[in-house]
């Protein structure tokens, strides 16, 4: 559940970020997400969808490191996460 | 409606002439058919199709296995024909009320296969060696919800070959479960069983679907009112449900979709029932007097019959070979040139109501019940027939 | 809506799902969702041909799972997923076949399917979501229900002994036995990615949180209280003796992979056995398992 920070980067090694996508009228407002990602981006919106729940929003959008846990968590398939930069890959994560 | 016809695969034809009993008969006859998958579970008195089952299908390249329970049975049968196969169980009484929920499913999902029912006395536990004809409702009318079924009754072990290859073709046809409803004393009766060349076998192929995969639809019927059937593993990324479902298969779960769908599951046999349908009649022209019998009993009657008759009595009679769907309309057409109907059975009376039901009171129905255990007595039957024809 | 329309076809999951039919009906908080997106990521991940991959479920809300799946799918009758399962392998060895159940489904009115597929090793995947109560019809008591929980049938508590599934199985002769809460993402795709690629009876038990039943009657909070407790009372202990793994009411939860041994499946023995005995009379069936 924890990442663990690399303290160096060698030569081009860039940490991936992430896109976040978040359709939000499917979403239920289970708060799964909000709670366990790891570097605390999303948060529970004040707004309501269609279905009166509070989706979330990015909060921070700077720190997703796509790690996809809210992709895999959410039991609405309602987020998913896409790399940011393509070129900079990095390490691959599937 | 044409259908495409195949040869039987030599494989699985005893091609000859042999002395078995009805049990080994069917066994036969589903091997010639094509039948390569058998779940089932031993009960007297089928427990010999199973176990001819066992010796002969590993030889054939099928797969023989003994399910835990009849549930067990007729569900993997479901997922045997859904994986590709013809698939065939065989059961009695006890077993037959335990299938019945999946049967139900069998219907709603349109899947062919087989079920041979070697009654016995019943109710409940009963008479496990002795015979009965005590389950012809049930085979329409054992599972929950309205839905049409095909029942076949077999009168000797040659008719158990014949009429379960027919059960086979007439199944891949209407995609419906096809019950083979034959007794203990045809099951256990041992005769001469003719098995012809498998090139003289024709069997109905099914109706497999070859058009483009994203618009394949499981439950939309085709011209002919029977939908297309695939395989898994084909790449057609299908859906089936037991629910109420639409043509694409996905639930749907109001009145207007059941209104449809159930139209469709029984109007494939209703509006098909002068195809399906086959009776044996003999003198039928100028009789008085016509006695309806299938089954063991239809061999028990004759003798009554031959004595009725040397007595001067016009008897005609007509086997059922097909019990359901039953022949409402010959029974309705008869009814106003005859005296009366004679129908003896080994129960308390239930095709009879068919039968009374079919006449609409244009003629007498008169019921020769028989508790179970052995089959009538043909002085019985010739009593019945000289009561009705005063 | 604008996102739907911006991010159409985009979610990675969208290719394993029938889209018609999503939004599914499950409750907020309920964790059989993250199950299935746990499942595709194993099904991603395991190379397999998703042509060759059928999925069977049974009657519950678990049950549902395979009409959202867009693979070959079959929703059957109440606990008999498992034997339609067996039909349907043996029928097609080539097909690689999932049982995506409930608890109730699977070890109640299902039980004496799943003690015998087991038994015979028969090569199927099977996972099996229990959320301690019969939910779609309304949160009854189950033969997995902790004791002294409550559940709508068991209004003063459950005062019956519930079973243990990994050790129910296992006994029975399952080869791959595993155990994992909801919340444990990575780890419910492992197991499931190795049950799919391991030839014979495979069991994977997810302890997922059912919100609007069991977690309402017992006062546990909503979904993400309950997957919390779970998760945070989850130890694991891999290789654990199946013996010891009894659920108590909100107690400790073991988790892990606890067998995970070869046995020849139903088809390899049938093989083998009929092979040496009919000789050159009988007909290989299926194929090898030999991956």
């Amino acid at each position: 559940m924890y990442l663990r920070e690399p303290m160096i980067y060698f030569g081009d090694l860039k940490p991936i970020k992430g896109n976040i996508h978040i359709e939000k009228n499917r979403c239920k407002g289970c708060g799964f997400c909000v709670e366990y990602c790891p570097k605390d981006v999303l948060e529970l919106s004040e707004e309501f969808n269609v279905k009166g729940y509070h989706p979330p929003f990015v909060k921070n959008e700077d720190d997703c490191c796509y790690c996809q846990l809210c992709e895999t968590i959410c039991p609405e398939f309602a987020i998913f996460v896409t790399i940011q930069n393509e070129e900079e890959e990095g390490e691959s994560r599937s | 409606m044409r259908r495409k016809k195949v040869k039987a695969d030599p494989k699985g034809v005893l091609t000859g002439a042999h002395y078995m009993d009805g049990d080994y008969a069917l066994a036969e006859g589903a091997l010639a058919a094509g039948c390569r998958f058998f779940g089932g579970y031993p009960i007297t008195p089928s427990t010999e199709t199973a176990e001819r089952f066992s010796e002969r299908i590993p030889k054939v390249g099928g797969v023989f296995i003994q399910m835990e329970d009849e549930l067990a049975s007729i569900a993997s049968l479901i997922g045997a024909a859904w994986g590709g196969k013809k698939p065939m169980t065989v059961t009695s009484g006890p077993g037959f009320s335990l299938m019945m929920e999946n049967i139900g499913l069998a219907c709603m999902m349109e899947t062919p296969l087989v079920i041979a029912n070697i009654q016995r006395g019943g109710p409940s536990t009963g008479l496990p060696t002795l015979t009965g004809q005590q389950d012809m409702m049930q085979a329409k009318w054992g599972s929950h919800g309205d839905y049409e079924i095909i029942a076949l009754s077999p009168d000797s072990p040659q008719e158990c070959f014949d009429l379960t290859i027919d059960a086979f073709n007439l199944a891949e046809t209407y995609r419906v479960p096809v019950f083979v409803m034959t007794d203990e004393c045809v099951g256990h009766m041992h005769e001469k069983v003719i098995i012809p060349p498998a090139e003289e076998i024709d069997l109905v192929e099914r109706k497999w679907y070859n058009g483009p995969k994203d618009q394949y639809l499981p439950y939309k019927p085709d011209k002919d009112g029977i939908p297309f059937m695939v395989k898994t593993g084909d790449g057609y990324r299908f859906h089936t449900t037991g629910l109420t479902h639409d043509e694409r298969g996905y639930p749907e779960l109001n009145a207007e979709c059941q209104d449809v769908s159930l139209k469709h599951l029984i109007n494939k046999i209703r509006h098909n029932a002068d195809k399906i349908i086959r009776i044996e009649e003999d003198q039928i022209e100028g009789a008085e007097i016509v006695v309806v019998s299938y089954g063991i009993t239809s061999r028990v009657a004759t003798k009554a019959i031959h004595k009725a008759r040397k007595e001067g009595l016009k008897v005609g009679t007509m086997r059922l070979i097909t019990a359901w769907p039953f022949p409402e309309k010959r029974f309705h057409e008869l009814a106003s040139k005859i005296k009366s109907f004679v129908f003896p059975e080994i129960n308390f009376g239930q095709m009879v109501r068919e039968a009374e039901r079919s006449v609409k009171g244009l003629c007498p129905v008169v019921s020769v019940p028989h508790c179970g255990g052995w089959v009538h007595d043909p002085e019985d039957i010739y009593n019945a027939i000289k009561e009705a024809s005063k | 809506m604008n996102d739907e329309a911006q991010n159409k076809g985009q979610n990675p999951i969208e290719g394993l799902l029938r889209m018609d039919r999503i939004p599914h009906i499950w409750c907020p908080g309920c964790g059989i969702g993250t199950v299935v997106t746990s499942f595709a990521e194993a099904l991603k991940k395991s190379g397999l041909d998703l042509d060759k991959v059928a999925v069977v479920s049974g009657i519950g809300c678990t049950g549902r799972v395979a009409g959202y799946i867009k693979l070959d799918s079959f929703h059957t009758t109440h606990g008999r997923a498992i034997p339609f399962a067996t039909g349907l392998k043996l029928a097609n060895p080539e097909v690689n076949v999932v049982v995506f159940s409930g608890d109730g489904d699977l070890a109640g009115i299902g039980g004496n399917h799943l003690i015998h597929a087991a038994r015979r090793n028969m090569d199927l995947t099977v996972i099996c979501v229990n959320n301690f109560n019969y939910a779609m019809t309304g949160g009854q008591v189950a033969a997995t229900t902790p004791q002294n929980a409550n559940a709508s049938t068991a209004p003063y508590g459950n005062f019956e002994f519930p079973f243990s599934l990994p050790n129910l199985v296992e006994s029975a002769g399952a080869t791959y036995v595993a155990r994992w809460t909801a919340l444990h993402l990575r780890r419910v795709t492992k197991s499931i990615q190795e049950a799919l690629l391991k030839p014979g009876f495979s069991f994977i038990e997810v302890i997922t949180p059912c919100v609007t039943l069991y977690a309402r009657r017992n006062r546990l909070g909503d979904g993400l209280n309950l997957l919390k407790y779970y998760y945070d009372n989850s130890e694991i202990r891999h290789g654990a003796d199946t013996k010891e793994l009894d659920i108590s009411y909100q107690g400790k939860l073991i988790v892990g992979k606890f067998v995970d041994k070869e046995k020849p499946t139903f088809i390899d023995a049938m093989n083998t056995h009929m092979g040496e005995v009919l000789g050159d009379d009988y007909e290989k069936y299926g194929r090898i398992n030999d991956d």
